[in-house]
């Protein structure tokens, strides 16, 4: 009987299967969008965030224009749980449901799994998008055609906070101590060469100390710290590691406005877990906190207002990670726009058509404005060569309660980061078999 | 009456020691194999080949691997994981430094060097047994991937710890379609498995069934322990060897430290209780329904939630799945301590005296 069963089940399971990737019907005027994104597993909280806003900046465009010049947006999510295995399953459920659009453009937010993606991305010729993470040689677009690690890098984030740092004390960090205290995974270790880079032209003395995942035991680290008393921490941290450091470091008592954190270690999900110990730390952004920006102000009128917001917690609405979920969101359906600008208005877009278009991005500063987003996240200007398109970040410093920019938009040196990034794209390039070239599509 | 084996008379020692024995299941076996390398190449979808098939063969092959060393040997480990990672840097490392090396070759030495590492790691296995053994291999778990962060050398000098898998082709033929890398999965997944099969019958098999019922007899009746324990660590590190190595090449198609956690381990040593310790059918039952399950819950869960109009999000479906999985897992446990394995060994029994059953 139980044979029977799981004979049935099975069936079953098969013939769900194979209706589940049987492509869904392509409506004509219908910009598929597909969402491999997490909102359990280790990291769920801050998924829940980021893609709360890009689900409501999408829906805001639905409300307000009626989608991309007519062309209304549609979505799917599948649920990553930020594991790699998991999220190609995903991508690989999504792309077929609408072989049209192939789900427009990936934003995964986990380094593995864009890792996992690129070159079935690039077989399928689907553009994948990694903001600020990922594969950051992808920068290259002659080697990494149909990635895009858009805004800006850990490279050039590590590179800016030393900009900021130098800025600080006159220029000079010669003769500085500077503690690099990071994740040891793959995502702490990216921003070690560029640092290590920047250490020789502004001659500090640069101390690199690792933290194991998941990082909620720190004593031995801080003790160090405090042995060397460096001028400053460099701090690239991830979850649970980012409130921890904050407590440790108070615990030693060392200044908090001496620690720069990197992008993914300065969300309220970090400071407001650490209490008091979290005032006067700082952290890098690529996008600004706050609902003080019109658009966000605007999304939580409309789309709130219809009741058709995604967010569970309302009042994450213009956190940090909600902001870049938006940021993203904006980029994704900017590209769009320039798309439907060179292939024909009122259009559904093909992958190959936003490939070109992100390719081509340029949001500049009357773009942001017009769209109601100056300051939420820095100017855009993409090419073939520079995938990358910004560099800049802001400082921004959490005061008690709330994020506060310390810091305008700071470029990182891209002389000194680009062409270790075309040198690791070389490397790529050899092992693969590519041939360096712009894409024509 | 289906399983009705009057009639099936073994008149040699040729015919007695046959892999299946019954003329059914040798049926049975060709025709799922004729239906895997003839058929769905040809009807399944781009999404069922890359997304399902494919690793649903590399963890069988892992289980299997696993299945070798705990449902057979008795030793109980916790280090899969690792020694699949082996044999994913290892296989990449030898196709990178050598030039012209054959991709099978690769994979080949990749299982090797997860044989060295099994070995060494499965040494305590000579001393302590049980749960104890299982805390003393994951240090394999911590310290293959504490390796793999530290020696840059491993990952090819990448910044981040992350190899991409090279591209790969077989005998002059490139492996870069879904059903062409599922074809080659499945050919090595088959050889392999057929392999485990004669050898879990030969006398090697018998020793690790010995040593598993009980050490102090098998040790008397003269089987080496030493020799036989290492063995099992030795061949089933092969087998995940493999399995990682194909993970990396024809599934992920790059992989990071990070990717070969406790958490994959763990999985693995779930799919042979489910599936049945000491079977191989049980190794493939058991990656079938751990793999399969979750996307099974979650392409039905959304479309009853509409039809029953629960406002279910996105996170909700993932909680449930969980919850239901972890009850299906409890449930099937209570039901048949032994696994889907002994389910369908009983449904056998059952058919072959229906429809008189006593």
């Amino acid at each position: 009987m139980n044979t029977k069963q799981l004979t049935a089940s099975l069936g079953l399971a098969l013939a769900l299967g194979t209706g589940a990737t049987s492509p869904a019907f392509a409506q004509s005027n219908e910009q598929f969008i597909a969402l491999a994104d997490y909102r359990v597993g280790p990291y769920g909280a801050n998924g829940q965030s980021f893609y709360g806003g890009f689900i409501d900046y999408l829906q805001y465009v639905n409300l307000k224009n009626g989608g991309v010049n007519g062309v209304k947006l549609t979505w799917e999510e599948c649920e990553t749980e930020y594991n790699n295995a998991k999220g190609v399953e995903c991508y690989e459920r999504l792309k077929g449901k609408n072989p049209t659009t192939k789900g427009t453009a990936y934003h995964v937010m986990a380094t593995g799994i864009s890792y996992a993606l690129i070159d079935k991305t690039a077989t399928d010729q689907v553009p994948l998008v990694m903001m600020g993470y990922g594969r950051t040689d992808a920068v290259d677009g002659t080697v990494f055609p149909w990635a895009f690690p858009l805004v800006t890098t850990y490279q050039m984030q590590a590179s800016a906070i030393i900009k900021f740092l130098a800025d600080k004390n006159g220029g000079q960090l010669n003769g500085k101590k500077i503690v690099f205290l990071y994740h040891d995974s793959a995502y702490g270790k990216e921003p070690i060469v560029a640092m290590q880079a920047e250490s020789k032209i502004h001659k500090f003395n640069l101390i690199e100390i690792p933290v194991a995942h998941p990082g909620n035991e720190q004593g031995a680290q801080w003790l160090r710290i405090r042995q060397e008393n460096p001028d400053y921490v460099v701090f690239w941290g991830w979850g649970v590691m980012n409130q921890t450091a904050l407590k440790a470091a108070q615990k030693v008592g060392y200044p908090r406005e001496k620690i720069v954190g990197s992008w993914w270690a300065g969300s309220e999900e970090d400071t407001i877990p650490a209490g008091p110990a979290a005032k006067g730390y700082m952290s890098a952004t690529w996008n600004v906190a706050g609902k003080q920006v019109p658009l966000i102000a605007d999304i939580e009128k409309v789309v709130y207002g219809a009741g058709k917001g995604n967010m569970q917690d309302p009042s994450k609405v213009g956190s940090v990670l909600y902001n870049r979920g938006v940021s993203a969101a904006v980029a994704t359906v900017e590209a769009l726009n320039t798309a439907q600008n060179k292939f024909g208005k009122g259009k559904v877009s093909t992958p190959v058509q936003v490939r070109w278009a992100l390719e081509n991005l340029n949001i500049d500063a009357a773009r942001l404005k017009a769209l109601g987003a100056t300051g939420l996240l820095p100017d855009i200007k993409t090419s073939c060569e520079d995938h990358e398109g910004s560099g800049k970040v802001r400082i921004q410093q959490w005061d008690g309660t709330k994020w506060v920019m310390a810091s305008d938009w700071i470029e990182g040196n891209r002389r000194l980061i680009h062409p270790l990034f075309e040198a690791s794209a070389k490397q790529y390039a050899k092992e693969k078999g590519i041939t360096p070239a712009c894409f024509k599509g | 009456m289906f399983y009705r084996e009057a009639g099936q008379f073994k008149t040699s020692y040729v015919a007695d020691s046959q892999i299946f024995p019954i003329r059914q299941d040798r049926i049975a076996v060709c025709s799922v194999l004729v239906v895997a390398f003839g058929v769905l190449p040809w009807i399944a979808s781009e999404y069922w080949l890359t997304a399902i098939l494919v690793p649903f063969l590399v963890f069988s092959l892992a289980a299997l691997g696993l299945n070798l060393l705990t449902g057979y040997a008795g030793q109980l480990s916790l280090g899969t994981a690792a020694f699949m990672a082996v044999g994913a840097y290892a296989s990449y490392n030898f196709q990178l430094r050598i030039d012209g090396m054959p991709i099978l070759a690769s994979f080949a030495l990749g299982g090797a060097s997860a044989a060295l590492v099994g070995i060494a790691f499965g040494l305590p296995s000579l001393r302590i047994k049980g749960f104890y053994l299982a805390v003393a291999t994951l240090a394999a778990q911590f310290f293959v991937l504490w390796a793999l962060t530290k020696f840059p050398w491993l990952s090819n000098n990448s910044s981040s710890g992350v190899i991409t898998a090279q591209k790969i082709s077989v005998f002059g033929v490139d492996v870069d379609t879904p059903v062409r890398k599922y074809l080659f999965v499945l050919g090595v997944v088959t050889l392999m498995a057929l392999v485990a099969k004669n050898l879990v019958r030969s006398h090697i098999g018998r020793a690790w069934m010995a040593v598993r019922d009980m050490d102090v007899a098998a040790e008397v009746i003269g089987i080496p322990l030493m020799r036989v324990k290492l063995l099992a660590f030795a061949v089933s590190s092969f087998y995940c060897g493999v399995a990682g190595a194909l993970y990396a090449y024809c599934y992920l198609g790059s992989v990071e430290p990070d990717g070969f956690s406790l958490d994959l381990s763990f999985r693995i040593l779930f799919m042979i209780i489910i599936g049945g310790v000491g079977s191989i059918l049980g190794s493939f039952l058991g990656a079938a329904f751990i793999l399969l399950l979750p996307i099974l819950l979650d392409s039905t869960l959304p479309a009853i939630a509409t039809f029953l109009h629960l406002p279910f999000t996105n996170a909700t479906v993932s909680h449930i799945q969980l919850m239901v999985f972890g009850g299906l897992i409890v449930f099937f446990l209570i039901a048949e301590p032994h696994g889907l394995a002994r389910l369908w060994q009983i449904a056998k029994e059952k058919l072959r005296i229906w429809p008189f059953p006593h």
